[in-house]
């Protein structure tokens, strides 16, 4: 039996969930935040293994011990990898362009992602003849401190 | 292993921009044709599993209520199992081990996804922690990106090869597509098409993502004893591995990727299969982007690491190579999440049992199936062969 085209499109419900969440940083997130405040970056290290976590990790991933040990890291670091982003998504906190990127700060053993600015980032082509891997990067502070991640501002390039 | 699991039956809808059925009934299309290819009635389920995405992209929570009569699980054990993109290989798994317990000899697995119904990107950013990943991610192509470029850099493979290897592998999965009945993205593309495509997060272009779409897969499982009494052809699962990675993306090294890596070994020993370019005669790779697609090639020992271009250049794993990969078309033509994985189970059992149409890979005995999920941090690997 042939299929009956219906001749009317079946309507669509134009319709939005929101939801307000009060998220908790925990006593360690909290600490790493109120750091940046004071222009330190915190990270925590595990006693077995001995890796150190930026973001802090309250206990280990791999070892699952506690990691109890704060210390501070550099404010310099290596690109592991890098994205330069132009397109707007629903939600996205950054305004495009911009380049993510996940830096290995100095004295830590995970890479951190953030952003890297401070130039035009309007053509791709220039900000790849600029932004390369193993490249090395340095915080800029934002003045106005709000204990979240965009106290780091940026990351800037380090000339060399 | 526990005891003997065969995929007896398959569905799937027709995928696509799916605003002629509500998301209930859509469930049902796949769910009928499924019962239908394995021969049973909704009476004969013993348990239904089903997931999809986050929530959020459904606009509705827990999802197994709102179909629960689409998924026969009224007076019946339901299980939800969602685990982002890896979800259909996570319900095939969690199916699998129900049956191979010995508590059930028929197991339902659903996976659905109605993508034109929320926002993709706008869900996937809630995948991300609120305070330190979130700010920074540009929807699922940002951390893709992140992942290639890396890969390139480590291996030293040049921009230009990957290019044109990415170029190839789009090409040729949007003519296998066209080969596909349920797929969504039916077009043709040259290897200009896909070079000069717009960019969304360089060096990806538009022909090497995924699009989204709404769709459903169902899946029958059987015991041993159910499957040779009522299935002619079953597919046996001769192997299941599923890993996943610590949370945040710099904690773990995505150009070796060890969930992928691991998932897939752990597959293989229960397969006993140790050259998997040899053994296998087709897989179905969960592929929304292309360069991505290249990584996975190296997981799961198709070839050396860092040598996928070289390998997809040579046409290995064309349609006409050594080992084809996604002769459906795979997730870069079709992509409603949820279902994504659970389809690349569904193909891979309508292969090995010779049912896969214009897409059959001839004479194919021995298939991979795989689903990756989360910021890139779960990965799960399914084997299905046509003997027991």
């Amino acid at each position: 039996m042939a299929e009956v085209k219906p001749k009317e499109k079946p309507r669509e419900l134009i319709a939005q969930v929101s939801v307000p969440y009060e998220m908790a940083l925990g006593r360690n997130w909290h600490r790493f935040f109120e750091s940046l405040k004071e222009e330190k970056i915190m990270g925590t290290q595990c006693r077995t293994c001995n890796r150190v976590f930026v973001p802090p990790r309250s206990f280990c991933p791999r070892c699952f011990e506690d990691n109890d040990q704060w210390v501070e890291v550099g404010q310099e670091g290596t690109i592991e990898t890098w994205c330069y982003s132009n397109l707007m998504f629903y939600g996205q906190t950054l305004k495009p362009p911009f380049i993510a990127v996940q830096v290995h700060l100095d004295g830590t053993d995970v890479g951190f992602q953030h952003r890297i600015a401070g130039f035009d980032l309007s053509d791709f082509e220039k900000v790849r003849a600029l932004v390369k891997f193993g490249g090395r990067v340095r915080v800029v502070w934002n003045p106005e401190k709000k204990g979240n991640i965009f106290d780091i501002d940026y990351f800037e390039l380090v000339p060399g | 292993m526990g005891k003997a699991v065969a995929v007896i039956g398959t569905g799937q809808t027709r995928h696509g921009r799916r605003n002629d059925v509500s998301y209930p009934e859509l469930v049902r299309e796949a769910v009928k044709v499924a019962l239908i290819d394995a021969g049973i009635t909704p009476k004969d389920i013993e348990g239904v599993v089903t997931g999809t995405m986050p929530s959020m992209m459904e606009g509705v929570s827990d999802t197994h209520f709102y179909f629960a009569d689409a998924l026969c699980e009224v007076g019946k054990p339901v299980l939800k199992v969602e685990s982002c993109g890896s979800t259909g290989q996570s319900i095939a798994h969690c199916g699998y081990y129900w049956v191979a317990s010995g508590l059930a000899d028929l197991v339902l697995v659903v996976g659905m996804e109605k993508m034109f119904e929320g926002d993709g990107q706008a869900t996937m950013t809630t995948v991300a922690d609120p305070w330190f990943m979130k700010p920074f991610s540009a929807g699922a192509p940002g951390v893709f990106t992140m992942q290639a470029m890396e890969w390139m850099h480590r291996f030293n493979i040049p921009e230009d090869q990957a290019r044109e290897a990415a170029a190839l592998i789009s090409v040729t999965h949007h003519d296998s597509a066209l080969d596909n009945p349920y797929a969504h993205i039916k077009i043709k593309v040259s290897i200009e098409d896909a070079k000069n495509a717009p960019i969304i997060t360089y060096p990806v272009r538009l022909l090497d993502v995924c699009p989204t779409s709404d769709g459903a897969c169902a899946v029958v499982l059987a015991s041993e004893e159910k499957a040779k009494k009522i299935c002619k052809k079953p597919a046996w699962i001769k192997g299941v591995g599923f890993r996943g990675e610590e949370f945040f993306l710099g904690e773990s090294n995505k150009s070796i990727w060890p969930s992928a890596t691991e998932a897939a070994q752990h597959a293989y020993q229960q397969a006993g299969i140790k050259n998997p370019l040899k053994e296998l005669d087709v897989a179905e790779v969960y592929n929304p982007f292309t360069y991505q697609e290249m990584i996975f090639y190296e997981c799961f020992g198709f070839c050396p690491r860092g040598k996928s271009p070289d390998y997809v250049l040579k046409g290995t794993f064309s349609m006409a190579g050594a080992l084809p990969c996604d002769p459906s078309g795979g997730v870069l033509c079709t992509n409603p999440i949820g279902a994504s994985g659970l389809i690349r189970l569904a193909e891979a059992a309508r292969q090995v049992t010779g049912k896969a149409g214009a897409r059959q890979v001839e004479g194919a005995k021995l298939a991979l199936s795989h689903a990756m999920g989360g910021i890139d941090q779960f990965n799960g690997v399914t084997i299905v062969g046509a003997k027991l």
